[in-house]
């Protein structure tokens, strides 16, 4: 480097900032990338992937909205309330002869405590906007003492809601007195009211833009009532009550189990310092519905997990966590995976691009749309003629490409809407045979033919025995899934069905209906009781009944109504055969569809027991390296020292001798290292070995395989039984 | 009651209006201006004044002191999360906001000291100085030597000051065992029924006349003094009832002279008030509510019917199997979830004197080996032992439906520790697995019964069949 002075001097050369950029972090895409042979295509992928994920996520959002809105819309409305009844105090009888107690707004949420924060986020960016600039919300976690707790809303109220020229006049008040939290609050919060008010509307400030009342409460919210210590709590409204007075105080009990929380929590004298009112959220197994609803069940996007895959994710939520937060992210773990390991996810888009992308495509990737299981499956259908065509020419599988993935996107269309009147003629049959919830049916749906089950089978029986009335339901629920449809099979369905529905009313109208309606209910009812649906009966032997009732229909002759029915039911039967055809019959489904079940489950529901066993007996899983592959079970004297010891101890009872322990492993080490001639030497490999030894079963002991014990000297106790 | 009696240096109008002010509480106010003597003399150290909750301790105190213009200090004890503040807040109150400046960070009782003299050195007392601390027995929580040296104060500072501890606790329980200074003890005593009638009647709502409050205190005291004698409580039902009983009147159905009337239609309100707002069962909004939408208050449900919890279906029998763990005898489980227990005899399995017990005397810790081993065989599917169904677990020790013990719960550790390493260096007690068992952490279900078999009615799991009690 050269500098243009004459002087002699020290020049300081600060590294040129380019230098600096070489090594910069790998970002998402760069790991995405990373691995796969074609840069340039994986990179698009990644675009497009992310780009789907945005639209899901702000589906997912709008859902999440939605479904809170009544709840959290009645608790400002409540917050609100009770701001106005503090202001009052002075004339309302009531609200003065109630002056000392808090209102608390208890919000049972569920369970599902992952999703708790995106509710509360929302619950305290509304009340921020409408109700009070004076939102704090504290975790339990945070407030292992009181002192915390009364810190952590001091801090947060006076820190953070403010502006800077705010912030000047009161960082000094807390500063002096910053032990005594409410009394210093009292000085902030009055300060802070008076400033608002006397302000004027020229001046930026977020908070008296809005017209908050003269004194907006302080809300504070504790997000998990129960990680709270009874005490802490206790205390924090013990003091709190003593400012009822001055302070608009305000508490948010986030509860995930019950109310009765509340009260085993707090003694009796306490909760009378609080005027409870309870919000209950909706339950997350709905919640789970709409997300499905939405974001699954929907040919809006072109992603589509398999029947493998959402069993997993709904395993994951009924059987371990009822978090839907979890599921979301469990889908676009799938999304990423589908769009990292299958080339062809490029096509995995709308519609429109997807035909022009496949005239993108290259040799290479036609190769690969050539080796596509249900590709091959579909050539094979093909006159020879056209196979011959369609396995040379690059231009004519372009052509049919497109084809196949407009009728791909189609058959989506279809499909949805025509799972939805499915599910909604089911749904209400005796004992669900497709299952209560459409996510049921969708799996089987996906699994295979659902019209070859023995489930659709009875499901169907039901059917032909359904009342007027309740067909009549299901028929106009399924013209309203209908109605939106676009494409001609779903128009011409609708038409279909709405004949069907006008005709059934017209029986109605000119046969005699009381008496159709008699002998059509009174034998459908005869079956349910017979069989006493309110008694425990298998689905063997209502089938078996209903057989028999058809078989003596057969030979009475038929009710105008009934014939209409069955003209009804067969005409859904075919077009279930038609549209619900399950996915893998499809040409090209694995552009869209994520099967990888097993690697899902791998990830997301790990199991470190097994692998930290799998890893210490079969290092060569984890370590790939080849001295270390054998199938024979013995131990490799090339394996890391904590596999050795590991394997030795498996072969121990309840308590290991030490000296036994280390005089194995440095046989098995011996034997590895073949004779040992320097007998010089030998003392030293001697200790190095101890240490190798004495490093691993501590190790072990980290893992938690053994630990020490006091019942025997020089003797280690093992943790764990089984497992060779 | 005794005629007042005077009570030199204290205005005589301002003692008159603050008795009419407290009303009951003239003995004891009387009481507490004979021990106070005139505002320049000097009183005694030390005043304690207990009483149950509710007894008017901290009002009648404070408004004595405020009403008569005496220089005092009120502390809350609850507040005072370190010595510190309670310093501070002294030192506020009597001197001004500059004089906390030079109290270190943590101060000892003997910086208080040190400061308090210079300032009163400053500024003299002309008055005693009165220093209030509610909730007095949180400082027997505090350093040790904040309670004695409290008492003691005046004579510490040499300062015309009295210290009066408030506390719901007798002072038999706050006797340091290393002896203290004795203050002057002064009982509140509880309210009678009378006198609460009396209390309450003040607080007349402004549209009506004194009578009909005071008629409607009397009901609300027959219906509630049997259960309730706590003034607080007895006024927040009075202001959650007392619409109600205006109804007939705003109705005009009903005269205010018509009491039976009235009577007729509040009392069964009441009573329904006393089993569900009483009890905590119905939240006072939700029943404020109710009776201004003029619902039926009948309808109202309970929380006890919101009492059930959705759980993940893993984390029900996580529960089951823990529920089980805390209520079984350990010796009992090979017997209920080994399938080919062999000849274990019924006899010998039952012991007499276990029968029933286990549910009288509470949930039973369990090591998580234990927990894991019975959920494993009470499951009906093969289970990985993945890491959710480990999350599960902490998540219900979260939710406080699982208790994880902490060393100290589980055997007073330091104590227990102390105690048998004493007894191992007596040899009588020789060392056994003890230690090694303690760091293993145990958990203990805290679930009822009924919400167990709710839990284990929706997975179809028969719990009584597997209950060592029910047996
Ligand atoms: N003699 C009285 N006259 C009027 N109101 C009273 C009287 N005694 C008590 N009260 C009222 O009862 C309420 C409780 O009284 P106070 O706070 O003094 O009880 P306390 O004895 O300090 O209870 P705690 O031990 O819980 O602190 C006060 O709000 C006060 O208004
Ligand atoms: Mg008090």
């Amino acid at each position: 480097m050269t500098t243009s002075s004459i002087s002699k001097g020290c020049f300081v050369f600060k590294p040129s900032v380019p230098t600096r950029k070489k090594k910069k972090t790998l970002d998402a895409e760069d790991y995405f990338v990373n691995g796969s042979d074609d840069c340039k295509d994986s990179k698009l992928r990644f675009r497009i992937c992310l780009d789907l994920w945005e639209d899901m996520k702000s589906e997912t959002e709008s859902v999440q909205d939605d479904l809170n809105k009544k709840i959290l819309d009645s608790l400002l409305e409540f917050a609100k309330k009770s701001a106005s009844s503090f202001m009052s105090r002075e004339e309302d009888w009531a609200s003065r002869m109630r002056a000392s107690e808090i209102p608390v707004a208890a919000l049972v949420l569920g369970v599902n405590l992952t999703d708790h924060n995106m509710t509360f986020q929302s619950l305290s960016d509304r009340l921020q906007h409408s109700v009070t600039p004076f939102v704090v919300s504290v975790q339990a976690k945070e407030c292992a003492a009181v002192k915390y707790l009364l810190q952590k809303v001091l801090q947060r109220l006076t820190g953070v809601s403010m502006d800077k020229d705010e912030e000047e006049t009161s960082t000094d008040l807390p500063q002096k007195s910053a032990h005594c939290f409410l009394r210093s609050l009292c000085d902030w919060y009055k300060t802070a009211c008076k400033n608002s008010s006397g302000i004027s509307p020229g001046k930026k400030r977020s908070f008296s833009q809005m017209d908050f009342s003269a004194n907006p409460p302080i809300i504070v919210i504790l997000k998990d009532l129960e990680a709270f210590s009874a005490h802490v709590l206790h205390a924090f409204i013990l003091i709190c009550s003593q400012y009822t007075q001055q302070l608009p105080l305000l508490f948010i009990f986030g509860i995930a189990t019950s109310l009765s929380t509340v009260q085993r929590m707090l003694p009796h004298s306490v909760t009378s310092m609080l005027s409870i009112k309870l919000f209950q959220a909706s339950s997350c197994t709905k919640h789970l519905a709409t997300v499905i609803d939405k974001l699954v069940l929907t040919p809006k996007f072109p992603f589509k997990p398999s029947g493998k895959v959402l069993q997993v994710l709904v395993g994951l939520f009924l059987y371990h966590d009822f978090s839907v937060h979890n599921f979301i992210k469990g889908l676009q773990f799938c999304l990423l995976e589908h769009f990292h390991s299958q080339p062809l996810s490029v096509l995995c888009c709308k519609k429109q691009e997807a035909v022009v992308r496949t005239q993108q495509l290259s040799h290479q990737e036609m190769e690969k749309i050539r080796q596509l299981p249900s590709f091959m499956r579909f050539v094979e259908e093909q006159e020879p003629q056209e196979q011959v065509e369609l396995l040379t020419s690059d231009e004519h599988l372009k052509e049919l490409c497109q084809k196949l993935l407009k009728g791909l996107h189609r058959y989506h269309k279809n499909f949805f809407p025509i799972l939805r009147c499915l599910h909604v003629l089911t749904s209400t049959l005796p004992k669900y045979p497709l299952g209560k919830q459409i996510r049921e049916l969708h799996v089987t749906c996906l699994e295979r033919n659902v019209w070859e089950t023995e489930e659709y089978e009875s499901a169907v029986q039901l059917l032909r025995i359904l009342a007027r009335d309740e067909l009549l339901t299901a028929l106009q629920k399924c013209v309203e899934i209908l109605l939106p449809g676009k494409t001609k099979e779903l128009r011409d369905a609708l038409k279909q069905l709405q004949d069907l529905k006008d005709r059934l009313e017209q029986l109605d109208a000119y046969a005699h209906p009381l008496a159709l309606d008699r002998h059509v209910e009174g034998r459908a009812d005869d079956c349910f009781s017979e069989n006493g649906l309110q008694k425990k009966t298998d689905l063997f032997q209502l089938q078996k009944t209903l057989l028999q009732m058809k078989d003596s229909r057969r030979t009475k002759e038929r009710s105008p109504f009934e014939l209409l029915r069955n003209e009804t039911i067969e005409y859904i039967h075919s077009l279930v055969k038609m549209h619900l055809t399950r996915p893998e019959s499809q040409p090209l489904y694995e552009v869209c569809y994520c099967t990888s079940s097993g690697t899902l489950r791998h990830h997301l529901n790990a199991t470190p027991r097994t692998s930290l066993q799998m890893a210490l007996t079969h290092p060569y899983c984890y370590l790939q390296n080849e001295a270390l592959r054998n199938e024979t079970g013995a131990i490799s004297s090339a394996a890391p020292d904590i596999c050795i010891v590991y394997k030795l101890h498996l072969e121990c009872g309840r308590l290991i001798n030490l000296y036994d322990w280390l005089e194995a492993y440095s046989t098995v080490v011996i034997a590895a290292e073949g004779e040992d001639p320097d007998p010089s030497e030998k003392e030293n490999v001697d200790e190095i070995r101890h240490a190798c030894f004495i490093r691993a079963v501590s190790e072990l002991e980290f893992l938690g395989f053994v630990k020490s014990t006091k019942q025997k000297t020089d003797h280690v106790a093992r943790l764990t039984w089984g497992g060779c | 009651m005794s005629v007042p009696l005077h009570h030199p240096g204290y205005d005589e109008d301002r003692v008159q209006l603050l008795m009419e002010k407290l009303p009951c509480r003239e003995t004891q106010i009387g009481t507490l201006l004979a021990l106070m003597g005139e505002p320049e003399q000097y009183c005694y150290p030390s005043i304690f004044i207990y009483g149950h909750r509710a007894t008017g301790k901290s009002h009648v105190t404070q408004g004595l002191l405020r009403e008569l213009e005496l220089p005092h200090a009120v502390v809350s004890c609850v507040e005072c999360v370190s010595a510190g503040i309670l310093f501070e807040q002294v030192l506020l109150a009597f001197f001004g906001s500059s004089s906390t400046d030079s109290l270190p960070r943590n101060p000892f009782l003997s910086d208080f000291v040190r400061i308090y003299r210079q300032l009163c050195g400053q500024f003299p007392a002309t008055q005693t100085r009165y220093i209030v601390l509610d909730k007095a027995e949180l400082l027997r929580d505090m350093d040790a030597n904040l309670l004695p040296g409290f008492l003691r104060l005046q004579e510490l500072v040499e300062d015309n000051l009295t210290v009066i501890l408030l506390s719901e606790i007798v002072w038999d329980k706050f006797r340091p065992n290393t002896g203290c200074y004795e203050p002057l003890l002064l009982h509140f005593p509880n309210y009678s029924k009378v006198e609460l009638q009396q209390i309450l009647a003040w607080d007349t709502h402004p549209s009506y006349s004194p009578e009909l409050y005071s008629s409607y205190i009397n009901i609300l005291l027959g219906v509630f003094f049997s259960v309730c004698r706590d003034l607080r409580e007895l006024r927040h039902l009075a202001a959650l009832n007392f619409q109600k009983f205006c109804e007939p009147l705003e109705a005009g159905e009903a005269k205010e002279k018509d009491s039976h009337k009235l009577w007729r239609n509040i009392e069964p309100h009441l009573k329904k008030a006393m089993q569900t707002v009483y009890l905590r069962d119905v939240c006072s909004v939700q029943w404020e509510e109710a009776q201004s939408e003029e619902r039926e208050v009948a309808d109202l449900k309970g929380f006890s019917v919101h009492d059930h919890v959705e759980l993940p279906y893993y984390s029900k029998y996580l529960l089951i199997a823990a529920y089980l763990a805390s209520y079984n005898p350990a010796r009992t489980d090979r017997r209920f979830f080994l399938k080919h227990h062999g000849k274990i005899k019924k006899t010998n399995f039952l012991k007499k004197h276990e029968k029933t017990s286990n549910h009288l005397l509470g949930p039973k810790p369990f090591p998580l080996d234990r927990l894991l081993a019975i959920f494993y065989s009470v499951v009906d599917s093969r289970v990985a032992p993945t890491a959710s169904v480990f999350a599960q677990i902490s998540s219900l020790v979260t939710l406080q439906l699982l208790t994880l013990m902490s060393h100290d719960d589980q055997l007073d550790a330091p104590k227990y520790k102390c105690a048998i390493s004493s007894l191992v260096t007596l040899q009588l007690l020789t060392l056994m697995s003890h230690d090694d068992q303690l760091d293993a952490p145990k958990y203990k279900c805290a679930v009822s019964l009924d919400f167990i078999r709710a839990i284990s009615r929706t997975v179809g799991f028969d719990i009584l069949r597997y209950l060592y009690d029910f047996l």
